[in-house]
């Protein structure tokens, strides 16, 4: 495998804290994530995984640490950088999000028509939006409504609404979580493809070992708020201690 | 005891942070008319319907009482300033709590709980903006539209008894309810409808966008909005008499 410490880190994550309350979710949190790689995190329901990417794009504001995205700073960017970069970080969330309210049409046009720094205004969307749905193959979804799609067909629309920003780096929060073990496949694959088209550099939240298996250059144990151990598949799957063989199984 | 005070003065922060952005460019007006669409298009039958029939049953049971006193041809005056000063807006605004403010409360729920709220602010849009500020303005422009409809169409179901057991003239009517208005009792009860709109759509809003986690937090918000938007409505209509009582007395 080729040696990921001489490429460029994209985003890192440095001593990250962040609590509700009482619960404290994230404990010094380390994270590198390098160009071009897929980086899986996997960690328990409740661990903080989807915090965390929050925290990254600025959803979600974490208590201390560092969050270096793209060389910026995220807590010193106003609020129109940070629209910027957000141009520049696809964001899949966990149960899709699609606009319940909206076609599929509407729903690819509206990052595309709001983002007017990075394309201006756009008077023809339609050849955009239609690029970005044939990369996940359901073109003729296009005029159909949220609740017309089935769980797989949201997946793919919410990755052509992300990827029609072409951004260079994608977070994936549990892509998979419930879809049958095919239609992940499926998934799986065209987060493969997805990332040779369009070169991007990827974190991939999962429970999902076969997912992991397939995509993750590098993996990431998140447990106890902390970066409990991280290496490749096959390392972190040879490895004998407990807690780290509790995902494998 | 405690958690109302700190309701009440989340209400008002998330009250305040609407007249903060109201102001804002850019203004979402597509959305802003396609909320007003909805709104009146949701609520028009049943606020029509409504209005009727309280047209109609206020002044059938009032007749006999006024009749043994020889007075029924006070019968317009009467029941169009009631209609007009308090039973107009206040049912209209409850309907459209029970209609609107639950609908605003599970909609903007179900779009926090399936992070649709997140994936709009990483959209490069302000959720606060499009979804917010365009309901609250959309309720407190339509609530007092509807409720000019609701008044016209109760006097109209008023009118019909009067003309079937009073043989009462359309123009008579009408003539007579409008004579009896003055401007203390149009001026007030519009001024009355705003601030029921807002009040729909500020909570409504609030309950949808605060919303807790899972598909309980939905049906809790859609509830509550409907509880509290009514007590607010009760508190607003109280002040309102206190303070055109004040304006009469000058
Ligand atoms: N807005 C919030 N307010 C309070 N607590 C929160 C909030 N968001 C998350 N939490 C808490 O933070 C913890 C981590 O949540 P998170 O959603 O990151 O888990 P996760 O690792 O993504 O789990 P899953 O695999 O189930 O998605 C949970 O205990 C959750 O209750
Ligand atoms: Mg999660």
């Amino acid at each position: 495998m080729e040696d990921l410490s001489i490429k460029k880190p994209v985003i890192t994550i440095r001593n990250l804290y962040k609590r509700f309350g009482d619960n404290a979710v994230l404990n010094g949190f380390d994270m590198d994530l390098f160009e071009g790689e897929n980086l899986v995190i996997m960690g328990k329901s409740g661990s903080g995984k989807s915090v965390m990417i929050k925290c990254l794009i600025g959803l979600e504001e974490h208590d201390s640490g560092t969050i270096n995205v793209m060389g910026k700073d995220i807590d010193d960017l106003e609020a129109e950088e940070l629209d910027e970069l957000r141009t520049e970080i696809g964001f899949l969330f966990q149960g899709s999000a699609l606009y319940d309210s909206m076609s599929v049409r509407e729903n690819l046009e509206f990052p595309l028509r709001r983002h007017t720094k990075k394309f201006g205004v756009i008077k023809d969307a339609e050849p955009l939006v239609m690029e970005a749905l044939e990369s996940v193959g359901l073109a003729k979804a296009i005029d159909l409504m949220p609740d017309e799609l089935s769980g797989g067909m949201k997946r793919r629309i919410a990755l052509a609404r992300t990827l029609i920003l072409k951004p260079s780096i994608i977070l994936y929060d549990e892509p998979t979580t419930g879809l049958d073990p095919i239609t992940s496949k499926e998934i799986v694959q065209l987060m493969q493809k997805v990332q040779q088209q369009y070169k991007t550099s990827s974190i991939i939240i999962t429970h999902d070992v076969d997912c992991a298996r397939a995509i993750a250059n590098r993996m990431i144990l998140l447990i106890d708020g902390k970066n409990y151990a991280e290496g490749s598949f096959d390392t972190l799957r040879k490895n004998h201690d407990p807690k780290i063989q509790a995902f494998f199984k | 005891m405690k958690s109302i005070l700190i309701e009440i003065g989340e209400l008002s922060y998330f009250a305040g942070r609407f007249f903060r952005e109201v102001g804002k460019r850019p203004f979402e007006y597509k959305e802003f008319l396609r909320q007003c669409y909805n709104m009146g298009n949701r609520s028009l039958l049943l606020v029509g319907i409504t209005g009727f029939i309280i047209g109609l049953v206020f002044t059938l049971q009032s007749r006999p009482t006024l009749q043994e006193f020889g007075a029924v041809s006070w019968m317009p005056s009467m029941v169009g300033i009631s209609i007009i000063r308090e039973i107009g807006p206040i049912i209209t605004a409850l309907i459209c709590a029970g209609r609107i403010g639950s609908g605003i409360g599970a909609e903007l729920g179900s779009m926090r709980v399936t992070e649709q709220i997140d994936a709009m602010e990483v959209s490069g849009t302000n959720p606060f903006k499009y979804l917010v500020v365009t309901r609250i303005l959309a309720t407190t422009l339509m609530l007092p539209i509807l409720v000019v409809l609701s008044d016209a169409i109760a006097l109209y179901g008023s009118y019909l008894v009067e003309n079937l057991k009073g043989d009462v003239s359309f123009q008579l009517y009408f003539n007579e309810v409008f004579g009896s208005l003055e401007f203390g009792d149009i001026i007030p009860s519009t001024v009355k409808s705003f601030f029921f709109g807002f009040a729909i759509g500020v909570v409504g809003c609030f309950k949808g966008y605060t919303c807790g986690k899972g598909t309980e937090g939905v049906g809790r918000a859609a509830n509550a909005a409907v509880v509290y938007t009514s007590m607010v409505l009760f508190i607003l209509d109280f002040l309102a008499v206190l303070v055109s009582d004040i304006f009469y007395d000058l």
